[in-house]
Protein backbone atom coordinates (compact mmCIF):
# COMPACT_ATOMS: atom_id res chain seq x y z
CA UNK A 1 0.00 0.00 0.00
CA UNK A 2 2.80 2.23 0.77
CA UNK A 3 4.19 1.25 -2.56
CA UNK A 4 0.89 2.17 -4.05
CA UNK A 5 1.06 5.43 -2.31
CA UNK A 6 4.53 5.90 -3.51
CA UNK A 7 3.28 4.96 -6.91
CA UNK A 8 0.53 7.48 -6.66
CA UNK A 9 3.05 10.00 -5.74
CA UNK A 10 4.80 9.37 -8.96
CA UNK A 11 1.66 9.17 -11.10
CA UNK A 12 0.46 12.29 -12.83
CA UNK A 13 -2.39 12.73 -10.43
CA UNK A 14 -0.19 11.69 -7.57
CA UNK A 15 0.84 15.29 -7.58
CA UNK A 16 -2.57 15.88 -6.01
CA UNK A 17 -1.09 14.76 -2.76
CA UNK A 18 1.37 17.57 -3.01
CA UNK A 19 -1.34 19.90 -3.99
CA UNK A 20 -3.48 18.58 -1.21
CA UNK A 21 -0.78 19.37 1.26
CA UNK A 22 -0.22 22.71 -0.34
CA UNK A 23 -3.90 23.41 -0.36
CA UNK A 24 -4.19 22.51 3.26
CA UNK A 25 -1.32 24.77 3.97
CA UNK A 26 -2.56 27.54 1.74
CA UNK A 27 -6.12 27.54 3.01
CA UNK A 28 -5.41 30.69 4.93
CA UNK A 29 -3.81 32.27 1.92
CA UNK A 30 -6.80 31.29 -0.17
CA UNK A 31 -9.10 32.99 2.26
CA UNK A 32 -7.07 36.14 1.88
CA UNK A 33 -7.29 35.77 -1.84
CA UNK A 34 -11.01 35.43 -1.57
CA UNK A 35 -11.17 38.62 0.43
CA UNK A 36 -9.20 40.32 -2.24
CA UNK A 37 -11.58 41.87 -4.68
CA UNK A 38 -9.52 41.11 -7.72
CA UNK A 39 -12.04 38.69 -9.09
CA UNK A 40 -10.34 36.74 -11.75
CA UNK A 41 -7.08 36.48 -9.98
CA UNK A 42 -4.89 33.63 -10.90
CA UNK A 43 -4.83 32.40 -7.33
CA UNK A 44 -8.59 31.96 -7.37
CA UNK A 45 -8.42 30.12 -10.63
CA UNK A 46 -5.73 27.95 -9.27
CA UNK A 47 -7.73 27.39 -6.13
CA UNK A 48 -10.78 26.37 -8.12
CA UNK A 49 -8.66 24.08 -10.19
CA UNK A 50 -7.23 22.50 -7.10
CA UNK A 51 -10.65 22.10 -5.57
CA UNK A 52 -11.98 20.33 -8.62
CA UNK A 53 -8.96 18.10 -8.73
CA UNK A 54 -9.31 17.43 -5.06
CA UNK A 55 -12.89 16.27 -5.47
CA UNK A 56 -11.86 13.95 -8.18
CA UNK A 57 -9.01 12.76 -6.08
CA UNK A 58 -11.36 12.01 -3.20
CA UNK A 59 -13.59 10.08 -5.55
CA UNK A 60 -10.68 8.18 -6.86
CA UNK A 61 -9.39 7.40 -3.42
CA UNK A 62 -12.79 6.23 -2.26
CA UNK A 63 -12.75 3.75 -5.06
CA UNK A 64 -9.10 3.15 -4.15
CA UNK A 65 -8.03 2.59 -7.69
CA UNK A 66 -4.67 3.35 -9.02
CA UNK A 67 -3.96 2.40 -12.53
CA UNK A 68 -7.37 1.97 -14.09
CA UNK A 69 -8.63 4.64 -11.84
CA UNK A 70 -5.91 6.77 -13.23
CA UNK A 71 -7.23 5.98 -16.66
CA UNK A 72 -10.86 6.87 -16.15
CA UNK A 73 -11.52 9.08 -13.20
CA UNK A 74 -8.13 10.61 -13.73
CA UNK A 75 -8.99 11.64 -17.22
CA UNK A 76 -12.54 12.32 -16.26
CA UNK A 77 -11.26 14.27 -13.38
CA UNK A 78 -9.07 16.31 -15.59
CA UNK A 79 -11.79 16.73 -18.17
CA UNK A 80 -14.35 17.75 -15.63
CA UNK A 81 -11.73 19.87 -14.09
CA UNK A 82 -11.27 21.81 -17.33
CA UNK A 83 -14.98 22.22 -17.83
CA UNK A 84 -15.32 22.98 -14.20
CA UNK A 85 -12.58 25.55 -14.39
CA UNK A 86 -14.12 27.26 -17.35
CA UNK A 87 -17.55 27.18 -15.78
CA UNK A 88 -16.24 28.41 -12.49
CA UNK A 89 -14.17 31.09 -14.12
CA UNK A 90 -16.95 32.45 -16.23
CA UNK A 91 -19.30 32.28 -13.32
CA UNK A 92 -16.88 34.13 -11.14
CA UNK A 93 -16.23 36.78 -13.73
CA UNK A 94 -19.92 37.28 -14.22
CA UNK A 95 -20.40 37.45 -10.49
CA UNK A 96 -17.68 40.03 -10.10
CA UNK A 97 -19.02 42.13 -12.93
CA UNK A 98 -22.47 42.02 -11.38
CA UNK A 99 -21.15 42.97 -7.96
CA UNK A 100 -19.06 45.82 -9.35
CA UNK A 101 -21.95 47.12 -11.40
CA UNK A 102 -24.26 46.97 -8.44
CA UNK A 103 -21.77 48.84 -6.30
CA UNK A 104 -21.43 51.56 -8.92
CA UNK A 105 -25.16 51.88 -9.39
CA UNK A 106 -25.87 52.13 -5.69
CA UNK A 107 -23.11 54.68 -5.27
CA UNK A 108 -24.50 56.78 -8.08
CA UNK A 109 -28.01 56.39 -6.76
CA UNK A 110 -27.01 57.44 -3.28
CA UNK A 111 -25.20 60.41 -4.70
CA UNK A 112 -27.76 61.77 -7.15
CA UNK A 113 -31.10 60.41 -6.13
CA UNK A 114 -30.52 61.17 -2.52
CA UNK A 115 -33.35 63.46 -1.70
CA UNK A 116 -31.84 64.07 1.68
CA UNK A 117 -29.80 66.74 -0.05
CA UNK A 118 -32.98 68.74 -0.39
CA UNK A 119 -34.34 67.89 3.01
CA UNK A 120 -32.99 70.96 4.86
CA UNK A 121 -34.76 73.24 2.40
CA UNK A 122 -38.12 71.76 3.22
CA UNK A 123 -37.79 71.97 6.95
CA UNK A 124 -40.58 74.43 7.63
CA UNK A 125 -43.63 74.79 9.77
CA UNK A 126 -46.98 75.96 8.44
CA UNK A 127 -46.71 79.05 10.63
CA UNK A 128 -43.42 79.98 9.06
CA UNK A 129 -44.80 79.58 5.58
CA UNK A 130 -47.79 81.72 6.40
CA UNK A 131 -45.61 84.41 7.95
CA UNK A 132 -43.32 84.46 4.97
CA UNK A 133 -46.24 84.74 2.59
CA UNK A 134 -47.50 87.78 4.40
CA UNK A 135 -44.04 89.28 4.73
CA UNK A 136 -43.52 89.02 0.99
CA UNK A 137 -46.01 91.85 0.60
CA UNK A 138 -44.45 94.08 3.23
CA UNK A 139 -41.47 96.10 2.06
CA UNK A 140 -38.70 96.41 4.59
CA UNK A 141 -37.46 99.78 5.69
CA UNK A 142 -33.92 99.11 6.70
CA UNK A 143 -31.75 98.92 3.66
CA UNK A 144 -28.41 99.66 5.25
CA UNK A 145 -28.27 96.29 6.88
CA UNK A 146 -28.40 93.04 4.89
CA UNK A 147 -31.85 91.66 5.30
CA UNK A 148 -32.32 88.05 6.19
CA UNK A 149 -33.73 85.88 3.44
CA UNK A 150 -35.00 82.47 4.34
CA UNK A 151 -33.63 79.74 2.14
CA UNK A 152 -36.48 77.32 1.78
CA UNK A 153 -38.03 75.77 -1.26
CA UNK A 154 -41.36 74.50 -0.03
CA UNK A 155 -43.15 77.82 -0.18
CA UNK A 156 -41.86 78.80 -3.64
CA UNK A 157 -42.65 75.41 -5.12
CA UNK A 158 -46.17 75.41 -3.76
CA UNK A 159 -46.67 78.93 -5.05
CA UNK A 160 -45.53 77.94 -8.53
CA UNK A 161 -47.97 75.04 -8.58
CA UNK A 162 -50.71 77.27 -7.26
CA UNK A 163 -50.01 79.74 -10.02
CA UNK A 164 -50.33 76.93 -12.55
CA UNK A 165 -53.65 75.91 -11.03
CA UNK A 166 -54.89 79.50 -11.09
CA UNK A 167 -53.93 79.91 -14.73
CA UNK A 168 -55.86 76.77 -15.60
CA UNK A 169 -58.79 77.99 -13.52
CA UNK A 170 -58.66 81.18 -15.53
CA UNK A 171 -59.01 79.19 -18.70
CA UNK A 172 -62.05 77.46 -17.30
CA UNK A 173 -63.91 80.57 -16.27
CA UNK A 174 -63.39 82.12 -19.65
CA UNK A 175 -65.51 79.31 -21.02
CA UNK A 176 -63.56 78.47 -24.12
CA UNK A 177 -63.40 74.94 -25.36
CA UNK A 178 -60.14 73.76 -24.00
CA UNK A 179 -57.74 71.00 -24.71
CA UNK A 180 -56.33 70.53 -21.30
CA UNK A 181 -53.14 68.85 -22.16
CA UNK A 182 -51.49 71.55 -24.15
CA UNK A 183 -52.61 74.22 -21.74
CA UNK A 184 -51.26 72.26 -18.82
CA UNK A 185 -47.90 71.95 -20.47
CA UNK A 186 -47.82 75.62 -21.37
CA UNK A 187 -48.87 76.70 -17.88
CA UNK A 188 -46.33 74.53 -16.14
CA UNK A 189 -43.62 75.54 -18.55
CA UNK A 190 -44.37 79.24 -18.19
CA UNK A 191 -44.48 79.28 -14.41
CA UNK A 192 -41.52 77.06 -13.77
CA UNK A 193 -39.58 78.72 -16.54
CA UNK A 194 -40.18 82.11 -15.03
CA UNK A 195 -39.25 81.01 -11.53
CA UNK A 196 -36.10 79.15 -12.45
CA UNK A 197 -35.04 81.26 -15.40
CA UNK A 198 -35.49 84.69 -13.90
CA UNK A 199 -33.94 83.53 -10.64
CA UNK A 200 -30.88 82.33 -12.47
CA UNK A 201 -30.68 85.52 -14.51
CA UNK A 202 -30.96 87.79 -11.51
CA UNK A 203 -28.47 85.63 -9.65
CA UNK A 204 -26.08 86.06 -12.55
CA UNK A 205 -26.61 89.81 -12.48
CA UNK A 206 -26.12 89.78 -8.75
CA UNK A 207 -22.85 87.99 -9.27
CA UNK A 208 -21.80 90.68 -11.72
CA UNK A 209 -22.96 93.46 -9.44
CA UNK A 210 -21.30 91.92 -6.42
CA UNK A 211 -24.46 91.44 -4.45
CA UNK A 212 -24.38 89.09 -1.52
CA UNK A 213 -27.11 86.66 -2.26
CA UNK A 214 -27.00 82.95 -2.90
CA UNK A 215 -28.91 81.07 -5.56
CA UNK A 216 -31.11 79.43 -2.97
CA UNK A 217 -32.00 82.77 -1.46
CA UNK A 218 -32.77 84.19 -4.88
CA UNK A 219 -35.04 81.26 -5.71
CA UNK A 220 -36.76 81.68 -2.40
CA UNK A 221 -37.16 85.44 -2.77
CA UNK A 222 -38.58 85.29 -6.26
CA UNK A 223 -40.76 82.35 -5.38
CA UNK A 224 -42.39 84.21 -2.56
CA UNK A 225 -42.77 87.17 -4.87
CA UNK A 226 -45.09 85.00 -6.93
CA UNK A 227 -47.56 85.22 -4.09
CA UNK A 228 -48.63 88.62 -5.33
CA UNK A 229 -49.15 87.19 -8.82
CA UNK A 230 -51.31 84.41 -7.42
CA UNK A 231 -53.46 86.83 -5.45
CA UNK A 232 -53.94 89.28 -8.29
CA UNK A 233 -54.76 86.65 -10.87
CA UNK A 234 -57.10 84.79 -8.56
CA UNK A 235 -59.05 87.94 -7.81
CA UNK A 236 -59.22 89.11 -11.39
CA UNK A 237 -60.33 85.74 -12.68
CA UNK A 238 -63.16 85.73 -10.20
CA UNK A 239 -64.15 89.35 -10.55
CA UNK A 240 -63.78 90.48 -14.11
CA UNK A 241 -63.17 94.17 -13.80
CA UNK A 242 -60.49 95.56 -15.95
CA UNK A 243 -59.63 98.61 -13.92
CA UNK A 244 -59.51 96.44 -10.85
CA UNK A 245 -56.72 94.50 -12.45
CA UNK A 246 -54.66 97.62 -13.06
CA UNK A 247 -55.18 98.75 -9.50
CA UNK A 248 -54.21 95.42 -8.05
CA UNK A 249 -51.29 95.19 -10.43
CA UNK A 250 -49.91 98.44 -9.16
CA UNK A 251 -50.64 97.95 -5.50
CA UNK A 252 -49.99 94.29 -4.79
CA UNK A 253 -47.46 93.77 -7.53
CA UNK A 254 -45.76 96.96 -6.49
CA UNK A 255 -45.58 95.96 -2.84
CA UNK A 256 -44.07 92.64 -3.66
CA UNK A 257 -41.59 94.22 -6.03
CA UNK A 258 -40.64 96.80 -3.43
CA UNK A 259 -39.94 94.10 -0.91
CA UNK A 260 -37.70 92.14 -3.26
CA UNK A 261 -35.96 95.30 -4.38
CA UNK A 262 -35.36 96.44 -0.80
CA UNK A 263 -33.84 93.10 0.13
CA UNK A 264 -31.54 93.25 -2.86
CA UNK A 265 -30.54 96.83 -2.20
CA UNK A 266 -29.66 95.96 1.35
CA UNK A 267 -27.26 93.38 0.01
CA UNK A 268 -25.63 95.44 -2.72
CA UNK A 269 -23.08 98.20 -2.53
CA UNK A 270 -22.91 101.07 -4.97
CA UNK A 271 -25.54 103.06 -6.80
CA UNK A 272 -25.12 101.65 -10.29
CA UNK A 273 -25.18 97.98 -9.35
CA UNK A 274 -28.22 98.60 -7.21
CA UNK A 275 -29.94 100.35 -10.05
CA UNK A 276 -29.18 97.66 -12.57
CA UNK A 277 -30.18 94.79 -10.35
CA UNK A 278 -33.31 96.25 -8.94
CA UNK A 279 -34.45 97.79 -12.17
CA UNK A 280 -34.22 94.48 -13.95
CA UNK A 281 -36.01 92.60 -11.22
CA UNK A 282 -38.79 95.15 -10.94
CA UNK A 283 -39.32 95.25 -14.68
CA UNK A 284 -39.41 91.48 -15.07
CA UNK A 285 -41.68 90.99 -12.11
CA UNK A 286 -44.28 93.53 -13.10
CA UNK A 287 -44.18 92.66 -16.76
CA UNK A 288 -44.71 89.01 -15.98
CA UNK A 289 -47.93 89.78 -14.18
CA UNK A 290 -49.06 91.92 -17.08
CA UNK A 291 -48.18 89.16 -19.48
CA UNK A 292 -50.06 86.54 -17.51
CA UNK A 293 -53.20 88.57 -17.48
CA UNK A 294 -53.23 89.76 -21.07
CA UNK A 295 -50.89 88.01 -23.38
CA UNK A 296 -51.21 84.55 -21.88
CA UNK A 297 -54.80 84.39 -22.95
CA UNK A 298 -53.81 85.53 -26.38
CA UNK A 299 -51.10 82.97 -26.71
CA UNK A 300 -53.50 80.31 -25.54
CA UNK A 301 -56.01 81.39 -28.08
CA UNK A 302 -53.34 81.23 -30.70
CA UNK A 303 -52.66 77.64 -29.75
CA UNK A 304 -56.34 76.86 -29.90
CA UNK A 305 -56.62 78.45 -33.31
CA UNK A 306 -53.64 76.59 -34.63
CA UNK A 307 -54.72 73.24 -33.31
CA UNK A 308 -58.39 73.38 -33.96
CA UNK A 309 -58.06 75.08 -37.28
CA UNK A 310 -60.89 76.05 -39.58
CA UNK A 311 -62.96 73.06 -38.49
CA UNK A 312 -63.78 74.98 -35.36
CA UNK A 313 -67.21 76.57 -35.64
CA UNK A 314 -66.76 80.25 -35.04
CA UNK A 315 -69.52 80.45 -32.48
CA UNK A 316 -67.49 78.44 -30.00
CA UNK A 317 -64.59 80.80 -30.23
CA UNK A 318 -66.49 83.78 -28.97
CA UNK A 319 -68.35 81.85 -26.30
CA UNK A 320 -66.76 83.78 -23.49
CA UNK A 321 -68.33 85.47 -20.56
CA UNK A 322 -65.90 88.37 -20.55
CA UNK A 323 -67.33 90.70 -23.18
CA UNK A 324 -66.24 93.77 -21.23
CA UNK A 325 -62.70 92.62 -20.96
CA UNK A 326 -62.59 91.69 -24.60
CA UNK A 327 -63.85 95.03 -25.72
CA UNK A 328 -61.57 96.95 -23.43
CA UNK A 329 -58.68 94.70 -24.23
CA UNK A 330 -59.18 95.09 -27.92
CA UNK A 331 -59.49 98.82 -27.51
CA UNK A 332 -56.37 98.94 -25.41
CA UNK A 333 -54.35 96.81 -27.77
CA UNK A 334 -55.56 98.74 -30.77
CA UNK A 335 -54.74 101.98 -29.06
CA UNK A 336 -51.30 100.76 -28.08
CA UNK A 337 -50.59 99.42 -31.53
CA UNK A 338 -51.79 102.58 -33.18
CA UNK A 339 -49.71 104.65 -30.81
CA UNK A 340 -46.65 102.53 -31.41
CA UNK A 341 -47.07 102.73 -35.15
CA UNK A 342 -47.55 106.46 -34.94
CA UNK A 343 -44.38 106.86 -32.93
CA UNK A 344 -42.38 104.65 -35.23
CA UNK A 345 -43.53 106.30 -38.39
CA UNK A 346 -42.81 109.78 -37.09
CA UNK B 1 3.14 -4.67 -9.42
CA UNK B 2 1.02 -7.79 -9.89
CA UNK B 3 0.03 -7.60 -6.29
CA UNK B 4 -0.97 -4.06 -6.78
CA UNK B 5 -2.99 -4.93 -9.80
CA UNK B 6 -4.68 -7.76 -8.01
CA UNK B 7 -5.35 -5.47 -5.15
CA UNK B 8 -6.72 -2.91 -7.53
CA UNK B 9 -8.89 -5.18 -9.62
CA UNK B 10 -11.48 -6.10 -6.99
CA UNK B 11 -11.50 -2.49 -5.92
CA UNK B 12 -12.03 -1.36 -9.43
CA UNK B 13 -14.71 -3.94 -9.85
CA UNK B 14 -16.46 -2.51 -6.87
CA UNK B 15 -16.20 0.85 -8.43
CA UNK B 16 -17.85 -0.28 -11.62
CA UNK B 17 -20.69 -1.90 -9.70
CA UNK B 18 -21.36 0.95 -7.40
CA UNK B 19 -20.64 3.64 -10.01
CA UNK B 20 -20.07 6.04 -7.22
CA UNK B 21 -18.76 8.70 -9.54
CA UNK B 22 -22.31 9.17 -10.72
CA UNK B 23 -23.96 9.02 -7.36
CA UNK B 24 -21.83 11.19 -5.22
CA UNK B 25 -22.08 14.37 -7.31
CA UNK B 26 -25.73 13.71 -7.91
CA UNK B 27 -26.30 13.47 -4.18
CA UNK B 28 -24.80 16.85 -3.80
CA UNK B 29 -26.96 18.24 -6.57
CA UNK B 30 -30.14 16.73 -5.29
CA UNK B 31 -29.57 18.52 -2.02
CA UNK B 32 -30.25 21.80 -3.76
CA UNK B 33 -33.61 20.96 -5.34
CA UNK B 34 -34.80 19.48 -2.07
CA UNK B 35 -34.44 22.79 -0.34
CA UNK B 36 -36.16 24.60 -3.15
CA UNK B 37 -39.01 22.15 -3.04
CA UNK B 38 -39.66 23.45 0.41
CA UNK B 39 -40.03 26.97 -0.90
CA UNK B 40 -41.94 25.76 -3.88
CA UNK B 41 -45.11 26.00 -1.87
CA UNK B 42 -44.66 29.74 -1.71
CA UNK B 43 -44.10 29.97 -5.41
CA UNK B 44 -46.86 27.57 -6.24
CA UNK B 45 -48.87 30.51 -7.53
CA UNK B 46 -46.94 30.08 -10.73
CA UNK B 47 -48.77 26.88 -11.43
CA UNK B 48 -52.26 28.01 -10.62
CA UNK B 49 -54.61 28.93 -13.42
CA UNK B 50 -54.45 32.53 -14.59
CA UNK B 51 -58.05 33.07 -13.61
CA UNK B 52 -57.18 32.50 -9.95
CA UNK B 53 -54.36 35.00 -10.05
CA UNK B 54 -56.45 37.63 -11.74
CA UNK B 55 -59.38 37.10 -9.41
CA UNK B 56 -57.19 37.34 -6.38
CA UNK B 57 -55.64 40.57 -7.56
CA UNK B 58 -59.01 41.96 -8.51
CA UNK B 59 -60.36 41.12 -5.09
CA UNK B 60 -57.47 42.92 -3.46
CA UNK B 61 -58.06 45.94 -5.69
CA UNK B 62 -61.78 45.87 -4.97
CA UNK B 63 -61.15 45.66 -1.27
CA UNK B 64 -59.05 48.79 -1.47
CA UNK B 65 -61.75 50.54 -3.50
CA UNK B 66 -64.13 49.92 -0.64
CA UNK B 67 -61.63 51.38 1.78
CA UNK B 68 -61.34 54.50 -0.35
CA UNK B 69 -65.06 55.00 -0.70
CA UNK B 70 -65.56 54.70 3.04
CA UNK B 71 -62.37 56.16 4.42
CA UNK B 72 -61.81 54.96 7.94
CA UNK B 73 -58.48 54.93 9.62
CA UNK B 74 -57.36 51.54 8.44
CA UNK B 75 -53.99 50.49 7.22
CA UNK B 76 -55.19 48.19 4.47
CA UNK B 77 -54.09 50.53 1.73
CA UNK B 78 -50.72 51.05 3.29
CA UNK B 79 -49.95 47.52 4.36
CA UNK B 80 -50.62 45.69 1.10
CA UNK B 81 -49.93 48.39 -1.37
CA UNK B 82 -50.22 47.59 -5.03
CA UNK B 83 -50.22 49.72 -8.12
CA UNK B 84 -52.80 47.79 -10.13
CA UNK B 85 -55.67 49.87 -8.85
CA UNK B 86 -54.05 53.22 -9.63
CA UNK B 87 -53.12 51.98 -13.08
CA UNK B 88 -56.67 50.85 -13.78
CA UNK B 89 -58.12 54.11 -12.55
CA UNK B 90 -55.60 56.22 -14.42
CA UNK B 91 -56.19 54.41 -17.69
CA UNK B 92 -59.97 54.53 -17.26
CA UNK B 93 -59.90 58.24 -16.51
CA UNK B 94 -57.58 58.97 -19.40
CA UNK B 95 -59.78 56.97 -21.79
CA UNK B 96 -62.92 58.72 -20.58
CA UNK B 97 -61.30 62.11 -20.96
CA UNK B 98 -60.28 61.24 -24.45
CA UNK B 99 -63.66 61.00 -26.08
CA UNK B 100 -64.19 64.73 -26.04
CA UNK B 101 -63.34 67.49 -28.48
CA UNK B 102 -62.49 64.90 -31.06
CA UNK B 103 -63.00 67.24 -33.94
CA UNK B 104 -59.36 67.95 -34.55
CA UNK B 105 -57.08 65.52 -36.19
CA UNK B 106 -54.22 65.36 -33.76
CA UNK B 107 -56.40 64.64 -30.76
CA UNK B 108 -56.45 61.41 -28.87
CA UNK B 109 -52.84 60.45 -28.39
CA UNK B 110 -51.43 63.48 -26.61
CA UNK B 111 -54.46 63.79 -24.40
CA UNK B 112 -54.16 60.28 -23.06
CA UNK B 113 -50.46 60.73 -22.49
CA UNK B 114 -51.00 64.11 -20.85
CA UNK B 115 -53.46 62.74 -18.32
CA UNK B 116 -51.23 59.79 -17.62
CA UNK B 117 -48.15 61.94 -17.15
CA UNK B 118 -49.97 64.47 -15.00
CA UNK B 119 -51.37 61.84 -12.66
CA UNK B 120 -48.15 59.92 -12.21
CA UNK B 121 -45.88 62.94 -12.17
CA UNK B 122 -48.13 64.73 -9.72
CA UNK B 123 -48.18 61.67 -7.48
CA UNK B 124 -44.41 61.42 -7.57
CA UNK B 125 -44.01 65.09 -6.69
CA UNK B 126 -46.44 64.85 -3.80
CA UNK B 127 -44.70 61.75 -2.54
CA UNK B 128 -41.31 63.42 -2.70
CA UNK B 129 -42.73 66.43 -0.93
CA UNK B 130 -44.17 64.36 1.88
CA UNK B 131 -40.94 62.46 2.24
CA UNK B 132 -38.92 65.65 2.33
CA UNK B 133 -41.19 67.00 5.03
CA UNK B 134 -40.29 64.05 7.17
CA UNK B 135 -43.00 61.54 6.43
CA UNK B 136 -42.68 57.94 7.45
CA UNK B 137 -44.58 56.55 4.52
CA UNK B 138 -42.67 54.79 1.79
CA UNK B 139 -42.54 55.90 -1.82
CA UNK B 140 -44.79 53.24 -3.29
CA UNK B 141 -47.24 53.30 -0.43
CA UNK B 142 -47.81 56.95 -1.10
CA UNK B 143 -48.19 56.38 -4.83
CA UNK B 144 -50.69 53.65 -4.04
CA UNK B 145 -52.79 55.85 -1.78
CA UNK B 146 -52.82 58.80 -4.16
CA UNK B 147 -53.71 56.57 -7.08
CA UNK B 148 -56.56 54.83 -5.30
CA UNK B 149 -58.02 58.11 -4.12
CA UNK B 150 -58.63 59.08 -7.74
CA UNK B 151 -61.59 56.69 -7.61
CA UNK B 152 -64.19 59.30 -6.58
CA UNK B 153 -63.05 61.55 -9.41
CA UNK B 154 -63.34 58.70 -11.90
CA UNK B 155 -66.86 58.02 -10.69
CA UNK B 156 -67.59 61.71 -11.08
CA UNK B 157 -66.26 61.55 -14.62
CA UNK B 158 -68.67 58.75 -15.45
CA UNK B 159 -71.55 60.68 -13.94
CA UNK B 160 -70.54 63.82 -15.81
CA UNK B 161 -70.52 61.98 -19.08
CA UNK B 162 -73.99 60.65 -18.33
CA UNK B 163 -75.15 64.15 -17.51
CA UNK B 164 -73.70 65.45 -20.74
CA UNK B 165 -75.49 62.73 -22.65
CA UNK B 166 -78.81 63.40 -21.02
CA UNK B 167 -78.65 67.16 -20.63
CA UNK B 168 -77.20 69.46 -23.22
CA UNK B 169 -74.07 71.26 -22.14
CA UNK B 170 -75.87 74.35 -20.93
CA UNK B 171 -75.66 76.22 -17.69
CA UNK B 172 -77.80 73.76 -15.75
CA UNK B 173 -75.66 70.89 -16.83
CA UNK B 174 -72.57 72.86 -15.96
CA UNK B 175 -73.81 73.59 -12.48
CA UNK B 176 -74.73 69.96 -11.88
CA UNK B 177 -71.34 68.85 -13.08
CA UNK B 178 -69.67 71.50 -10.95
CA UNK B 179 -71.41 70.21 -7.86
CA UNK B 180 -70.56 66.60 -8.65
CA UNK B 181 -66.93 67.33 -9.39
CA UNK B 182 -66.51 69.53 -6.33
CA UNK B 183 -68.01 66.86 -4.11
CA UNK B 184 -65.85 64.11 -5.50
CA UNK B 185 -62.78 66.33 -5.35
CA UNK B 186 -63.44 66.99 -1.68
CA UNK B 187 -64.00 63.28 -1.12
CA UNK B 188 -60.71 62.38 -2.80
CA UNK B 189 -58.77 64.93 -0.81
CA UNK B 190 -60.36 63.82 2.43
CA UNK B 191 -59.76 60.15 1.70
CA UNK B 192 -56.13 60.59 0.83
CA UNK B 193 -55.60 62.85 3.81
CA UNK B 194 -56.99 60.15 6.08
CA UNK B 195 -54.22 57.86 4.92
CA UNK B 196 -51.35 60.19 4.30
CA UNK B 197 -51.56 62.64 7.15
CA UNK B 198 -51.03 59.98 9.76
CA UNK B 199 -47.51 59.47 8.61
CA UNK B 200 -46.52 63.07 9.12
CA UNK B 201 -45.46 64.94 12.22
CA UNK B 202 -48.51 66.49 13.77
CA UNK B 203 -47.82 70.12 13.01
CA UNK B 204 -46.99 69.64 9.35
CA UNK B 205 -50.13 68.01 8.13
CA UNK B 206 -51.26 71.16 6.40
CA UNK B 207 -48.04 71.30 4.43
CA UNK B 208 -48.68 67.83 3.04
CA UNK B 209 -52.41 68.24 2.45
CA UNK B 210 -52.05 71.37 0.35
CA UNK B 211 -50.27 69.78 -2.67
CA UNK B 212 -52.76 66.92 -2.55
CA UNK B 213 -55.53 69.51 -2.70
CA UNK B 214 -53.89 71.14 -5.71
CA UNK B 215 -53.38 67.81 -7.45
CA UNK B 216 -56.99 66.74 -7.17
CA UNK B 217 -58.08 70.25 -8.07
CA UNK B 218 -56.21 70.00 -11.35
CA UNK B 219 -57.72 66.59 -12.10
CA UNK B 220 -61.15 67.90 -11.17
CA UNK B 221 -60.61 70.86 -13.46
CA UNK B 222 -59.77 68.49 -16.31
CA UNK B 223 -62.98 66.56 -15.66
CA UNK B 224 -65.10 69.66 -15.38
CA UNK B 225 -63.88 71.20 -18.59
CA UNK B 226 -64.42 68.03 -20.54
CA UNK B 227 -66.90 68.51 -23.31
CA UNK B 228 -67.70 65.78 -25.78
CA UNK B 229 -67.75 66.28 -29.49
CA UNK B 230 -71.19 67.30 -30.60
Amino acid sequence: MSEGNKNTNTEPWGGFDDNLIQRGGSAVIDMENMDDTSGSSFEDVGEMHQRMKDEEEVTAEAAATEEEGEGEPGEDGEFLGMKGIKGQLSRQVADEVWRAGKRQASKAFNLYANIDILRPYFDVEPMQVRNRLIESLIPVRMINFPQKVAGELYGPMMLVFTLVAILLHGMKTSGTVIREGTLMGTAIGTCFGYWLGVSSFIYFLAYLCNAQITMLQMLSLLGYGLFSHCVVLFVTYSVHFHSLFYLLWLVIGGLSTLRMVAVLISRTVGQTPRLILCGTLAALHMLFLLYLHFAYHKIVEGILDTLEGPAMPPIQRVARDLPNTVTVLNATMKGLTAGATAILTQ
Amino acid sequence: MAEVEEANKPLFAGLSDVSISEDIPVEGDIAVPVSSRGTEDEFSTLDEPVKDTILRDLKAVGNKFVHVMYPKKSSALLRDWDLWGPLLLCVTLALLLQGGSADSKDDGGPQFAEVFVIIWFGSVIITLNSKLLGGTISFFQSLCVLGYCILPLTVAMLVCRLVLLLVSSGTAGFIVRLIIVTASFGWSTFASTAFLADSQPANRKALVVYPVFLFYFVIGWMILTFSPSS
